[in-house]
């Protein structure tokens, strides 16, 4: 394998990581805060997507897509809070499990009902389409650089608005002591819609940026769910800081793993049997790499101690 | 175990009786996936198969339309039901194989008959063939291989092949390969469900291969032209016609352009079959017929062919009438294989714009009269 192939590969799997954080950031954060396994985080990922394909559609602007897709996401994200998360707080976590799986079923087929069930067309926009030079000789798509690019930046505006702003000194005092908040005279229902519809309008965005280049149909956000959950877990559940460092670890071990393996397998098989293999084991990576942080840290890279 | 079997035979008796009494009637029980990811597959093979029955205005006809909901546990349960409880002659509508190897063999087992609209899979076609079974699709590598076909014809000679790494996956690559006569520049199985595969064009623009072969049906295939098309490579691609049917090329737009592609079906076939069904599809349902369901479509005119010549009830003639195959398909010839699977022309087809639509349009045949390689492996 060459440098320059290599170099490529870390970028992709970067990329990856950071759009693995929008997911885990507003899961993490619920999780945090209200003490929710949301298991619908992943059809408002699809709710962010259908919204940016049907604007993108309608107007052709692909700002305009993501501006939609993050109003969508939060409002659906509000909504469901107000309507049907508020009833689970004090409930145990399979209450809560059960009926956020009931959320994903009446989100993917309401979006069946609406749109139909062949998937939607969203493309990149002209500006970001094609590859782009980067030194060294590496031709990298230019709209892959520009998630990075989103990703990064909103990672730094959460760590910002978490330990700068009044409303990220609240989600911390929520995240420690919920009750003793609550008797200082915080609105307490009202952080927790603010966080919740913060969370979803993220889980928007990723959806919008990445059905550019993927597809955009019912059941996508469920694959990605999952690798959000492996995130924070690894992470620390309730940790933004946490939830970069284990999207990014996610990310690369995926997709390095996915590169580097079926090549060390070809060093003693034949080419079918390495690959096979190789893809097989690297389906896996990332749990082993979740079992490992486990054992190591049982709260996560950076969780408190529980 | 003497009480059960008498109670089984019972049940049978009871259930020849109701067959006799319904007379020549037929009933269909078509299971298929309507909601959740591939939903729009099942839907053009109900379409497909309905508007056939709906032409022919054959009340002998019943239909019974299940939801399977791509889940293997279900579609057993439902298949169960419609044996038991609806009592149905045929059974029919399974789009995935992993479905289909869950209830094809049981149904058969029990005396019912089987018409595969879509999945082919090889155990199917080989040791576990049966008289009850037929397919009107296509066995699994059938279009594997025609594209390995294309890509010989094309001079292609240093193929970079992927696919996702579960069965159909492993028989895409191995079915390419038994016809392509050229090296390989690499050789990847993806993850099932993969959506990014920056990695893979990575891979593939560090090999000096001179073409593409992929499976990656539906949502896969979708994410995988689009991010080809915007890496800047310009490498010939070839694939199955299951990444490039009508349902997903409007979610692909201009990526797909020109991309080939290998089916049985096309819009554009010429015969009067095919020009019946293209143009009465658009008129009942308001879009394009994937080749889906053409398949749905000939699926019913075979069952129908059949009705007119023989009786359910008769078993033995009832299927020597599917045998025959004496049906208008919307492929032009079709007839069955000993493995009473399709011998059939398999197309290449290139991705075109007709006004606003993305479609197909056949550049040329890749394989002439193509049976399959599991025949001497079927004793029935």
């Amino acid at each position: 394998m060459t440098i320059i192939l290599f170099i490529e590969q870390v970028l992709n799997g970067i990329q990856f990581g950071v759009m693995l954080f929008l997911m885990a950031a507003g899961l993490t954060l619920v999780f945090g805060v209200m003490g929710l396994i949301n298991l619908a985080h992943g059809s408002l990922y699809m709710v962010g997507a259908f919204a940016a394909a049907a604007v993108a559609a309608a107007t052709g602007s692909f700002l305009l897509a993501i501006a939609a897709a993050l109003a969508a996401a939060a409002a659906a994200g509000a909504i469901v809070e107000i309507v049907v998360i508020r009833r689970l707080y004090a409930r145990d976590h399979l209450d809560q499990v059960l009926a956020t799986f009931a959320l994903i079923l009446i989100f993917s087929e309401g979006v069946r009902w609406i749109f139909g069930s062949f998937p939607l067309y969203l493309d990149i926009p002209a500006y970001l389409s094609g590859p782009v030079s980067l030194p060294g000789g590496i031709e990298y798509p230019r709209y892959r650089l520009a998630l990075i690019g989103v990703g990064l930046s909103i990672a730094a505006g959460l760590f910002w608005l978490i330990s700068r702003t009044r409303l990220g000194v609240r989600i911390r005092a929520g995240e420690s002591d919920r009750e003793m908040i609550a008797a200082l005279g915080v609105d307490i229902s009202r952080l927790y819609t603010i966080v919740f519809a913060l969370g979803a309008a993220l889980a928007g965005l990723a959806g919008a940026l990445v059905g550019a280049i993927q597809s955009v149909q019912v059941g996508m956000g469920e694959p990605v769910l999952i690798l959000a959950f492996v995130v924070i877990v690894i992470g620390g559940i309730g940790s933004i800081k946490g939830a970069l460092i284990g999207s990014i670890l996610v990310g690369l071990t995926d997709t390095l793993g996915g590169v580097l393996l079926p090549e060390f397998f070809r060093l003693f098989m034949d080419n079918s049997a390495a690959s096979s293999t190789g893809a097989a084991l690297a389906s896996m990576l990332i749990y082993i790499l979740m079992a490992v942080v486990l054992v190591w840290r049982p709260q996560g890279l950076f969780g408190g101690t529980a | 175990m003497r009480m059960k079997s008498l109670i089984a035979a019972a049940c049978m008796a009871v259930a020849g009786a109701g067959a006799a009494n319904a007379e020549s009637k037929v009933k269909v029980g078509m299971i298929t996936t309507l909601s959740g990811g591939g939903a729009g597959l099942g839907i053009d093979v109900r379409d497909g198969f309905l508007l056939a029955a709906k032409m022919a205005g054959n009340d002998d006809l019943e239909i019974v339309v299940e939801d399977d909901q791509r889940k293997p546990d279900i579609a057993v349960q439902l298949a169960d039901k419609m044996i038991q409880s609806e009592k149905v002659d045929v059974l029919t509508g399974i789009i995935w194989s992993n479905l289909a190897m869950a209830v094809v063999p049981a149904a058969t087992a029990q005396g019912k008959f089987y018409l595969s609209p879509n999945a082919g899979p090889s155990a199917l076609a080989g040791k576990g063939c049966h008289a009850n079974y037929y397919n009107v699709a296509w066995q699994n590598d059938n279009l594997h291989e025609a594209a390995g076909g294309y890509a010989n014809s094309a001079g292609f000679e240093n193929s970079f092949i992927l696919a996702p790494n579960y069965p159909a996956g492993q028989d895409a690559l191995t079915g390419y390969k038994r016809i392509y006569d050229g090296a390989l520049a690499g050789e990847v199985f993806t993850k099932l469900g993969q959506k990014d595969y920056a990695s893979e064009i990575a891979q593939i623009r560090a090999s000096d291969a001179d073409s593409i072969f992929f499976f990656l049906p539906g949502g896969m295939g979708i994410s995988f032209l689009k991010q080809y098309a915007d890496s800047g490579l310009d490498i010939p691609v070839v694939g199955p016609a299951f990444s490039f049917d009508q349902g997903i090329l409007q979610a692909v737009g201009d990526a797909a352009l020109g991309v080939k592609n290998t089916s049985q079906w096309n819009k554009d076939i010429d015969n009067p079959a095919n020009k019946a069904f293209v143009e009465a599809f658009q008129a009942e349902y308001g879009r394009l017929p994937s080749l889906y369901a053409s398949q749905g479509f000939d699926t019913a005119n075979l069952l129908l062919s059949a009705m007119d010549k023989a009786d359910i009830g008769d078993a033995e003639a009832f299927r020597a009438a599917l045998r025959e195959a004496d049906f208008d398909s919307t492929r032009g010839d079709f007839e069955f294989a000993a493995n009473n699977h399709p011998v059939q022309d398999i197309y290449v087809r290139e991705v075109i714009k007709e006004g606003d639509v993305y479609t197909n349009k056949i550049i040329g045949v890749a394989l002439e009269d193509h049976s399959n390689v599991y025949v001497d492996e079927c004793e029935m």
